[in-house]
């Protein structure tokens, strides 16, 4: 219906041939788009497709390289979040922009407090945000109640209101369903077509297909920084989507198994295992067997190997190493059980930055096992050089080398305590080709030696050129296994919830 | 089938909010120390001269503690409020010097003063990006170097007009803590009805927010330290009132950069930022007056009334962090196990 009512008017906001680059690297290559008043306009790629870039490109973060930025008819250059707020362009991001110890009214209206000659108008500020909720149709959130007492879904309507109360004429969600129940998803949907009926237009990013289609009057599909499709949902299929998404050659760079790597005794085993992010999860990984773990961000795939690692211990359910019940309540009892993790943020949880690459490479040996020091300490140029690690020295602060460097390192620490059981977090993100060369390599050798390695990545071609077996995740549960030899589509269709399965 | 329709209606979510829980403690305290009093001592701990003493113990320290109150709510810290409270006393007896006529000079002398010492402390840790911890820490080491530099002891001379209010009371309430409660209902008012009140509360809380939502995130911080700066004016001027003199230890020897942090988060502000309240401060003060009052009663051992400060403190903030939130949204809460 908005097709026909909307479609001839005026589009609200117009970009065309927009590039980007950060280093060197482009990252957005020619893309174009128009966002017409009253549409839902669905933005959809994989991980690294430029769907966040081009987002923080119309918000004014990044500045764009080349290319027309046109806001109601006229050019615009957004130098600042603040600016494109003003215009009428705001964002609901996943992380929200909220103030957890404030009111919903103060944050409603923080920065814009309305005022009575100089004093501030609390009395105004609570009726015009409950104003604001009765027109979404919302009576169930108080204006003074305190956001940090509320619900994810309750936030992202505050996050919402925030947004209508600069009057916005564009609303872009990144991933707003990433964190809701499915009744809450309901919320949304109803919250999204009200804006829409109201003449707001939506730049809708998500990787849930159902969603796309569900809400979507327009489909943009970037794949590699450059733009697919732009066209109308009625002349697209969830089949042909995807195929728009994916359907990149797979790199030929992961090696072949080693010669002898055979699938031993189940060494990791999940039965029921459940806390408060993952539920229900059954799972084993065998003795030089490279399981695959795929799934949309917030999926659950982090905490799910939180959970084995004693990070965000299970509460539920039984976890085997090498047939031992174990049930790990911190890393320190996981680690001592031969399970290593490496996380998925480098930077803040993998490594001491300012500590030397020495200090790193030992950290979990001289915490967990004192005793075996020295052994290690005499081990670590070896292992160092035969992961081919560049480096000044032994001495040289972590910080200052490459990404690529730093996840070496941090795989030396863990290489350092003999591990039986690894799990990876997103093992190669953000790091060069040849350092994840490197990384695949060091993954078939662990699986020579017995090793079982549980692998956690929103890189397609790598889950489905390192594992043995896929597991699919979505909403917190495993919904499905999966053979390497299906292909992406298969992977993504299941993760996002597009095709029917069995229940996990 | 719409969401909308189903949700219960608008709910009063509140919990029981910080500061509630703060004069619930104090109340606890009253309570145990009137028992103690009365059992030990044998002595009133509700007459007139006890509450005296107890209010009076309150106002130089709450002075001080309202002022680290807005400076804590920003995220930062002052550690110069002991010396500027010595340089102030200083500075108006020097200048009143003894004459009724030359009140109003002293103090507005003191407080120009004090002023401008909160201005840098703002505009270091503003401007310059050095920690507040740091940067008031180097200011108050400043101040310490010009006292110990220019003064041997005690100087100047208070007039017994301004004697005055260090030294009546209005039945059992003394004139100062009058003041000091005066003021801090100002402070609280000007938290919740001035933008720049409000946006204390955005910058301390999460400045990246306060920046994306269009505030600016400098001027909140400055007017903090100002304001700290010269409610620490006020209290040395306070004690020069009660002393006579101006003295260039008596800030240091109260222990107020320290105590007024203690006071603070025992009141329930955020160390880190973002949340708390005036109010929460002075009930923090009361407590701390309280617990000293019932030891001097019982003639407890000095050093041992540090103890159970440190005790007090420790135990408070265990008690606020363990109802702070997960910051990880969760799936399958027990609540919510049943899906």
């Amino acid at each position: 219906m908005s097709d026909t009512t909307r479609a001839s008017e005026a589009p609200v906001l117009v970009v065309e041939h927009i590039d980007k680059s950060f280093f060197g690297v482009p990252v957005l290559r020619d893309v174009s788009l128009t966002l017409r008043p009253g549409t839902v306009h669905g933005l959809v790629g994989e991980n690294g497709a430029g769907k966040s870039t081009l987002m923080k490109i119309l918000m004014g973060v990044y500045t764009r390289d080349a290319g027309v930025m046109r806001w109601r008819g006229e050019e615009v250059d957004f130098t600042h979040p603040v600016q494109a707020m003003k215009a009428g362009l705001a964002t609901v991001f996943q992380e929200f922009n909220l103030l957890p110890e404030r009111s919903v009214a103060q944050n409603v209206f923080l920065g814009r407090e309305p005022r009575r000659g100089v004093l501030v108008d609390n009395r105004r500020m609570i009726r015009e945000t409950e104003s604001l909720l009765t027109d979404l149709g919302i009576d169930f959130i108080d204006p003074e109640a305190r956001v940090g007492g509320l619900s994810v879904a309750e936030q992202q309507i505050v996050e919402i209101v925030k947004a209508l109360s600069v009057d916005a004429r564009v609303i872009q969600m990144d991933e707003p369903t990433a964190a809701l129940a499915d009744h809450e998803v309901e919320l949304l949907y109803a919250i999204v077509r009200r804006l829409r009926d109201r003449g707001v237009a939506i730049l809708y990013v998500s990787h849930r297909l159902r969603e796309i289609f569900d809400l979507c009057d327009d489909i943009t599909v970037l794949k590699d920084g450059a733009l697919v499709s732009t066209g109308p949902a009625s002349e697209l299929t969830p089949d042909e989507l995807v195929r728009r998404m994916v359907g990149r050659s797979i790199s030929a760079f992961f090696p072949d198994k080693i010669e002898g790597t055979a699938p031993g005794d189940v060494r990791l085993e999940l039965r029921g295992a459940g806390n408060d992010y993952v539920d229900g999860v059954d799972l084993t990984v065998r003795a030089g067997e490279i399981v695959g773990l795929a799934g949309l961000q917030g999926s659950g795939r982090t905490e799910l190997v939180e959970g084995a690692f004693g990070a965000l211990a299970y509460n539920r359910g039984e976890m085997l190493v090498d047939g031992q019940a174990l049930a790990p309540r911190s890393p320190r009892q996981a680690v001592r059980a031969g399970i290593a993790l490496v996380t998925e943020d480098r930077k803040a949880r993998g490594l001491a930055l300012a500590q030397s690459v020495l200090d790193n490479a030992l950290l979990a040996i001289r915490g967990v096992f004192p005793g075996r020091t020295r052994r290690a300490r005499q081990s670590v140029p070896g292992v160092l050089s035969s992961l081919e690690v560049t480096f000044r020295g032994l001495d040289q602060e972590v910080q200052f080398l490459s990404g690529g460097n730093q996840q070496k390192v941090v795989l030396a620490k863990w290489l350092a305590t003999e591990p039986r059981v690894v799990l990876l977090d997103e093992p190669t993100r953000g790091i060069d080709v040849g350092a994840k060369i490197a990384v695949y390599q060091l993954m078939r050798e662990l699986a020579k030696n017995g090793v079982a390695q549980l692998m956690v990545s929103s890189e397609l071609p790598e889950v489905l050129g390192m594992a043995d077996r896929i597991l699919v995740m979505r909403d917190g549960r495993i919904v499905g296994e999966l053979p390497p030899s299906v292909g992406e589509e298969a992977v993504l269709a299941l993760a996002a919830g597009t095709t029917e399965e069995v229940a996990g | 089938m719409t969401a909308v329709a189903q949700a219960p209606a608008r709910r009063r979510r509140r919990r029981l909010d910080t500061t509630a829980v703060v004069y619930i403690a104090l109340a606890v305290v009253v309570v145990i120390g009137a028992i103690l009093v009365a059992a030990f001592a044998d002595r009133n701990f509700f007459s007139p001269g006890n509450i005296r003493d107890i209010l009076t113990g309150m106002s130089v320290l709450g002075l001080v503690a309202i002022g680290q109150t807005l400076v804590i709510l920003n995220g930062s810290l002052d550690l110069s409020v002991p010396y500027v409270v010595s340089l102030s006393s200083l500075l108006a007896a020097e200048t009143m010097a003894g004459n009724p006529a030359n009140i109003p000079a002293g103090i507005a002398v003191a407080i120009a003063v004090a002023a401008v010492i909160g201005l840098g402390n703002g505009l270091i840790v503003t401007g310059l990006k050095v920690n507040g911890f740091i940067a008031t820490l180097g200011v108050g080491l400043i101040v310490k170097g010009y006292l110990d530099t220019n003064y041997q002891g005690s100087a100047g001379s208070v007039p017994p007009a301004f004697q005055w209010i260090g030294a009546t009371g209005i039945g059992p309430v003394p004139v100062s803590t009058v003041i000091m409660l005066a003021l801090a209902l100002a402070v609280a008012l000007f938290l919740r009805f001035s933008r720049t009140g409000n946006h204390m509360f955005a910058v301390g809380g999460d400045a990246g927010v306060a920046r994306l939502s269009g505030v600016r995130t400098q001027p909140p911080v400055i007017v903090a330290h100002i304001i700290c700066s010269i409610f620490a004016a006020l209290a040395g001027l306070l004690l020069a009132s009660r002393l006579g003199v101006g003295n260039p230890t008596v800030g240091t020897a109260g222990g107020y950069d320290l105590l007024s942090i203690a006071a603070v988060v025992l009141g329930g502000t955020l160390l880190m930022g973002g949340r708390g309240s005036v109010w929460g401060t002075i009930g923090g003060v009361a407590i701390f007056a309280v617990i000293d009052n019932v030891m001097s009663v019982l003639q407890v051992n000095p050093f041992l009334k540090d103890v159970v400060r440190g005790i007090v403190i420790v135990a408070a903030v265990a008690v606020y962090t363990g109802r702070t939130v997960h910051d990880r949204r969760a799936r399958f809460a027990r609540k919510e196990a049943d899906r």
